[in-house]
């Protein structure tokens, strides 16, 4: 057991766990943050991802002794993120969910990618995605949406 | 979707036939559910459910704010009847929808499909089962808001209309529902209620967008892994590593030392025994259970093994089976000569379902109630099955329906046998919930699949290239053999679930005969969204096509040759495809085919064109051109969301690592890195959904997308590559 | 220097004239310099290559030394899960990098390796063909010696390298799978690689006759 401080989604957090616990754990059962959501807990489906540091991670498999002092963003600051807020806009509109339950990690992975690639051309968003599972398969409206929601931010900055 | 598919989709209603339909709507959805329920039922419920009066306050709820809650009568886990149920109520309601939650209702009799007598979802069968139910609590709740503001008014209700949760008087008087609800509490419910002629629908046959959108996309959204409780304990249980095993003993030194693990004790599983593990937290509880040293008593329990029993079920195959159909000469085929006669053999692996969201189910035992929380399909039974271990009765249970992260039949288990884990262990605790979870490899590696199955076909080709006779051999465990379904289903040794869609063909074949082996195999198995069909009507339409080829016809004009006059339905189908999908399918370019496929199952009929290339030894798939008859289209968004994603979950059949395989009793796959579903690349880059008009009584749309997309895929690689492909998964093309 | 220089050139005559490692025939280059300092001599240095070699393709360090558009994994080789890519620099594509997943140390508790800067060797340093079939060691051991190709690493650099970079030291502490299972190692200790690095360097980096 150990105390470890963290900085989720802009506020302090101080937490007491075995070093090893991933940080999926520690945001869900220490932090009750269940948004975040546990799939295989082997990174094989991205459900579990955040931005560590602005970079996209899967905290299932990142053990909180080696978060050390980076900035955690999870899917419950996107709603105040002007780029979460309109993809989770395009997910609404383009009707995407069905389940569900992969969809933080989707939407996560989402605006990683639209903050380091603010156009992507179709081949980024399958590179990007490709590890993003959704066994309800809603993949055709997912591709549509970050579409919708890239053109909605270039529009965004035109104004 | 344009502007003129939309128009084309808009619904046309035949106003006397839907009313005639509503009218005898026990014979009319009777005919519509894919199971052949037996008379003994229909007659039970023909009487009753048809003119049952639900109770409306049991399902709505009208808030002072004006918000109403409605309660859905069954687990609601992405194909979105908590959507689409609701619009039926609001819609007879005359309800403001913007005001409209969706709740997923506990376990409860008056929750219970009218027709099944049980608390289930499966079948795709929500919105047959629910239609009239839900359109007659809408009418029955605006009838006593109107009584309500009628006699406040003091005028006839006759005199009163309804909109967007208002009542409007015949002088201009306005009551909200919400002023009116606690005296409409106190009205008469009616026994009859009429209900709106579909022209009047201004939301049924919408494209309604689901309300748990925002909540599923913000974080907010608890499913029953995300429930948290004051005091909650979680556990995971080792289980056996082959099916039904024993633990002789354990160390559980190792597992005790981690600090926050609570206890560790064998428990009895529904096969076999496991050792519990019950800890604070569940990374806690899954680090003590992986040092936990355990003796598996594994000499007396089967076994089962992929190779031998592949080699086993094709011995099985040439031999005739227990009959599930036949007409006509079941040895004609043998009259004809090699030259003219097809000899097909196909296998399928065992399938997974891996629902996103892992397995689990909490309760809190408080010696003379209990309370339950599962995201369960089956929720009479899972209560029932936790009040047994309990030792209390049903009644003594309150189980809450959490939202579920996919299902696609896993969660609804025939023996319960996660509630009763749970149960068990909650049993120990007395006042504590417990939270009882599977990981994603106890998932992998727990059972429950969709079997195994070899079929073997051999077909008379007449002179013409349509089928002369046709003799067909399924082998594959029975699902439902020692279950409660099992008098429902297995008849005369078949079980209806492992050879449906060969003998409800819509193919007018002569001589056609069907038998089926059902082995019994030490491996647990379950329904796998869209069950037999998901196999057979892979086996029928790739062999429809290679006729087709055979006889240098067209695959869509010979379909429509072969199939039989009254498949209207199918018929539509294939026509409405054909139409939408003509203009790219003959201007391919090189590299490219089409491959189609058409299949009834579940009172739907789909058919679906696919454009196919081959990329990096895969089969790449640009376009999928699909048209559905699924009677009225309640939320035709929720179609098109369920048959977008629903083929590319259908192609989980097609991936190279999408097999369950053993090897001397133990399953080889652990994670998704070993059973591997489909992720975007191997989704289609375009889906377009056409919906047949129509006024009939609704079907529905769960499972309808999954059976014709492998077949179809399949048949257009055969047009590129020269090769038949009978044995799935496609490991390479 | 000037010795490495002379001492190389030695090599590749001997090699020119199809000298052979163990070879029995004089070394002009070792009785030139006589006793003073033990340079080894070609034979020796391609045994250290081989050694070198051994260490290059063993699972550890070739599952990133891919000719593909993707790592691999496991000692059979397969193809890295999850659809990963290599990306325009080696790191993955946004959403989807390296670094997702593969923090700066092993993560043990869930089976993940780690090192600082985890990415993809370039391609020019590939020591498989797009078949993944390992290349042969002549093939190897000229790419690694072409300063074209290998980030302008001299043999001095190249020893730094294989003592220093992060990622070749994780090859050798490569951590457990999630079942706990550790990772094979590569046929060396870091320490023995080094200095065979060493040997094969100070013996001119010679190469292996052929293609």
């Amino acid at each position: 057991m150990a105390s470890f401080r963290l900085n989720v989604n802009g506020q302090p957090k101080v937490v007491a766990v075995d070093p090893a616990t991933p940080l999926l754990w520690v945001l869900r059962e220490e932090l009750k943050m269940t948004g975040t959501k546990y799939g295989c807990g082997i990174a094989a489906c991205g459900a579990c991802t955040v931005h560590l540091d602005g970079i996209a991670t899967r905290s299932c498999v990142v053990p909180i002794s080696l978060v050390v002092a980076r900035p955690i963003l999870t899917i419950e600051a996107m709603a105040e993120d002007p780029v979460g807020r309109v993809v989770q806009d395009a997910w609404v509109e383009h009707d995407v969910v069905q389940c569900g339950y992969c969809q933080s990690g989707q939407i996560m992975s989402t605006v990683a990618l639209l903050k380091a690639m603010p156009k992507p051309a179709d081949s980024d968003i399958e590179e990007s995605m490709g590890g993003n599972l959704c066994r309800c398969a809603t993949y055709v409206r997912i591709r549509a949406a970050i579409r919708s929601a890239s053109q909605q931010l270039e529009e965004h900055k035109k104004r | 979707m344009s502007a003129a598919t939309s128009a084309a989709n808009q619904l046309l209603l035949d106003r006397r036939t839907f009313v005639r339909v509503s009218a005898t709507l026990a014979g009319g959805l009777m005919v519509s559910l894919h199971l052949d329920l037996p008379l003994l039922a229909q007659e039970a419920n023909a009487a009753g459910s048809q003119s049952k009066v639900y109770p409306p306050n049991a399902f709505v709820e009208i808030r002072p704010d004006g918000k109403l809650v409605i309660q859905v009568n069954r687990l609601e886990f992405g194909q979105g009847i908590q959507t689409a149920l609701p619009m039926l109520l609001a819609e007879e309601m005359d309800a403001d929808w913007s005001q409209v939650i969706a709740e997923l209702a506990p376990a409860a009799d008056v929750y219970k499909d009218p027709i099944y007598a049980l608390q289930m979802v499966g079948s795709s069968l929500s919105i047959a089962n629910s239609f009239q139910q839900y359109r007659e609590l809408g009418a029955r709740t605006r009838a006593v808001l109107v009584a309500a503001a009628a006699q406040r008014w003091n005028v006839s209700p006759e005199q009163c209309r309804t909109e967007a949760s208002v009542v409007h008087g015949p002088g201009g008087q306005a009551a909200r529902y919400a002023e009116l609800a606690e005296a409409a509490a106190k009205q008469a419910v009616p026994a009859t209620v009429s209900l709106k002629d579909p022209s009047r629908f201004r939301l049924v046959g919408r494209r309604v967008r689901r309300l748990d959108s925002r909540s599923k996309c913000d974080g907010s959204l608890r499913f029953g892994l995300d429930l948290d409780l004051p005091g909650m304990k979680t556990a995971v249980v080792a289980r056996p590593p082959v099916f039904g095993a024993g633990v002789k003993g354990f160390e559980d030194n190792e597992a005790r030392r981690i600090s926050g693990v609570h206890d560790v004790f064998a428990i009895p599983l529904i096969r076999g025994t496991g050792v519990a593990v019950v800890a604070d937290r569940f990374w806690t509880a899954k680090q003590a259970r992986g040092r936990l040293a355990i003796d598996w008593d594994l000499a007396t329990v089967e076994r089962a093994d992929t190779a031998r029993l592949l080699t086993r079920y094709r011995g099985l195959a040439r031999m005739p089976g227990k009959v599930a159909t036949s007409r006509g000469d079941k040895m004609k085929i043998d009259s004809f000569p090699a030259s003219d006669r097809i000899v097909a053999e196909y296998d399928f692996p065992y399938l997974a379902h891996t629902p996103m969201e892992p397995l689990n189910t909490t309760v809190r035992f408080d010696g003379d109630r209990a309370e339950a929380w599962a995201g369960s399909q089956f929720q009479t039974t899972d209560q029932a099955a936790i009040a047994e271990v309990l030792g209390l009765k049903p009644e003594q249970v309150t189980f809450h329906t959490m939202m579920a992260g996919g299902g696609f039949g896993r969660r609804a288990t025939l023996d319960s046998h996660v509630a009763r884990e749970a149960a068990t262990i909650a049993k120990r605790f007395r006042g504590t919930p417990v939270k009882l979870v599977w990981s994603r490899e106890d998932d992998v590696q727990g059972g429950y699949y969709r079997p195994m199955h070899v079929h073997r076909v051999e077909i008379g080709v007449g002179p013409d290239g349509m089928p002369l006779a046709w003799r067909h051999v399924i082998v594959g465990q029975s699902i439902t053999a020692g279950t409660a379904f099992e008098s429902l289903e297995v008849k005369d040794g078949v079980d209806s679930t492992a050879v449906e869609g060969t003998v409800d063909t819509r193919y007018d074949i002569p001589n056609f005969h069907v038998s089926a082996h059902h082995p019994t195999v030490n491996v647990p198995v379950l329904w796998w969204r869209s069950v037999g069909h998901g196999h057979s009507a892979f086996v029928m339409e790739t062999l429809v096509d290679e006729l087709a080829t055979r006889a240098q016809a067209d695959p869509i004009a010979y379909r429509r040759k072969l199939l039989k006059a009254d498949a209207k339905r199918l018929r539509a189908a294939l026509d409405l495809m054909d139409e939408k999908s003509a203009a790219w399918r003959t201007t391919l370019p090189p590299g490219h085919a089409a491959g189609i496929a058409c299949h009834e199952g579940f009172g739907t009929t789909v058919a679906c064109a696919v454009d196919v290339s081959i990329a990096g030894g895969r089969p790449r798939i640009h376009r999928v051109t699909v048209a559905v008859d699924l009677g009225v289209a309640v939320n035709p968004l929720g179609v098109e969301s369920q048959f977008q994603a629903g083929v590319a979950f259908g192609l989980s059949q097609l991936m190279a690592k999408g097999a369950i395989t053993l090897k001397d009793g133990r399953v080889e796959q652990r994670n998704f890195d070993g059973y591997t579903p489909p992720y975007i690349v191997d989704a289609p880059l375009a889906v377009d959904v056409h919906i047949v008009p129509s006024g009939e009584a609704p079907s529905g749309c769960g499972e309808p997308p999954v059976p014709v997309i492998s077949p179809a895929v399949v048949n257009a690689l055969t047009r590129l590559t020269g090769r038949r492909y009978r044995s799935l998964p496609l490991v390479t093309v | 220097m000037g010795l490495g220089r002379t001492l190389r050139a030695a090599s590749l005559a001997l090699i020119a004239c199809g000298a052979r490692a163990g070879s029995s025939s004089p070394d002009p280059a070792r009785e030139a310099v006589g006793h003073v300092s033990a340079a080894p001599d070609s034979a020796a240095g391609l045994a250290a290559w081989h050694q070198v070699y051994s260490v290059l393709t063993s699972p550890r360090c070739i599952n990133c030394h891919t000719a593909t558009g993707y790592p691999q994994q496991g000692d059979d080789r397969h193809r890295h899960f999850a659809n990963v890519v290599r990306g325009p620099e080696g790191k993955g594509v946004p959403a989807l990098q390296c670094v997702t997943c593969h923090q700066e140390s092993n993560a043990d508790s869930t089976g993940v390796p780690g090192g600082r800067g985890w990415h993809l060797a370039p391609l020019s340093m590939k020591w498989q063909d797009a078949g993944d079939r390992v290349l042969p060691s002549a093939e190897v051991c000229r790419a690694i010696t072409d300063q074209s190709k290998n980030h302008g690493l001299d043999g001095p650099a190249l020893v730094k390298h294989h003592e220093e970079e992060p990622l070749v030291r994780w090859a050798f502490q490569p951590g457990h799978g999630i079942d706990g299972t550790p990772r094979t190692l590569p046929p060396l200790t870091h320490d023995d690689f080094v200095a065979a690095t060493r040997t094969w360097v100070d013996a001119g980096m010679p190469c292996p006759p052929g293609r």
